[in-house]
């Protein structure tokens, strides 16, 4: 391997990264506090990743409900966030499915608290004057 | 430095691929579980480029190198990745050392051009992905002239 010998590097060996690393970078840097990133960190970050993606995709699929099925999808990447101490920073990002007409009885709910909180601070209020 | 939300996104086509080759053959991946994994691998990215970044500060550096990364899997418990991200770092060493040995052979047979490494370098990419090779050059002389 050592014997870098002209033209030896390209025969068929598969490449380290696929994912490209000028879009990795970009990613990198969107983070504020990154000033400068080196070519092997910018290489392994990648290169995790492809791990990651990978790991991600077997974990959920493993435990996941469509294996009969023969299928990923996307409730099986939300139980793993959810479920999954490792994969729990994607909780926000991969939040559970609900139906909307949940989601709406939810927020009516939600709005009937906040209004007789509403009306409780009001009530104080006026207690207090 | 990302311009627009998409820049923060990571191909599809490569992403699909990866997913594809980790799963059993003949698995159906539904189109939003693939966006989700893009969207979630956009998100490693992040979190692991700013765990890595506190190792680098702790370190007084202000440059991430290979070792901040591996000690961010580290934190994130991603213990598992650490072995396989080591066999790539050495893999990437021995490119490196393989292609600059290769371009100084050249030279010392053509002695024609000085530039002969960079050419080299997207040269030696078998495929389609030469594009981006390229471009990510551009970028990095853009950046420097930016800087």
């Amino acid at each position: 391997m050592a014997d870098g010998v002209a033209g030896r590097d390209k025969c068929g060996e598969q490449r380290l990264v696929s994912l490209p690393l000028s879009r990795i970078r970009v990613i990198m840097k969107s983070s504020p506090e990154v000033s400068s990133i080196n070519q092997e960190a910018l290489v392994l970050t990648a290169k995790a990743t492809e791990l990651f993606v990978q790991y991600l995709a077997t974990y959920s699929y493993r435990h996941g409900s469509g294996k009969e099925k023969k299928a990923l999808t996307y409730s099986d990447l939300s139980n793993t966030a959810e479920e999954s101490e490792t994969f729990q920073f994607l909780a926000d990002i991969l939040p559970k499915k609900i139906l909307a007409s949940k989601y709406l009885k939810m927020l009516k709910e939600k709005r009937e608290d906040d209004q007789e909180e509403e009306k409780d601070e009001s009530d104080a209020d006026e207690a207090e004057s | 430095m990302a311009e627009r939300p998409e820049d923060l996104n990571l191909p599809n086509a490569v992403i699909t691929r990866i997913i594809k080759e980790a799963l059993p053959d003949g698995v159906n991946i539904s189109k939003e579980a693939r966006s989700a994994i893009s969207r979630a691998a956009s998100v490693f990215v992040l979190y692991a480029t700013s765990c890595a970044n506190n190792f680098a500060m702790k370190g007084k550096r202000k440059t991430l190198n290979a070792s901040d990364v591996l000690s961010a899997m580290e934190e994130m418990e991603f213990q598992r990745f650490i072995t396989p991200l080591k066999e790539a770092l050495e893999a990437y060493r021995r490119e490196q050392k393989g292609k600059k040995e290769a371009s100084e052979q050249k030279k010392k047979d053509k002695d024609k051009k000085t530039d002969s490494e960079e050419q080299d370098k997207s040269r030696d990419e078998d495929n389609d992905e030469d594009e981006e090779r390229l471009e990510e050059e551009e970028q990095n002389e853009e950046e420097e002239v930016d800087n």
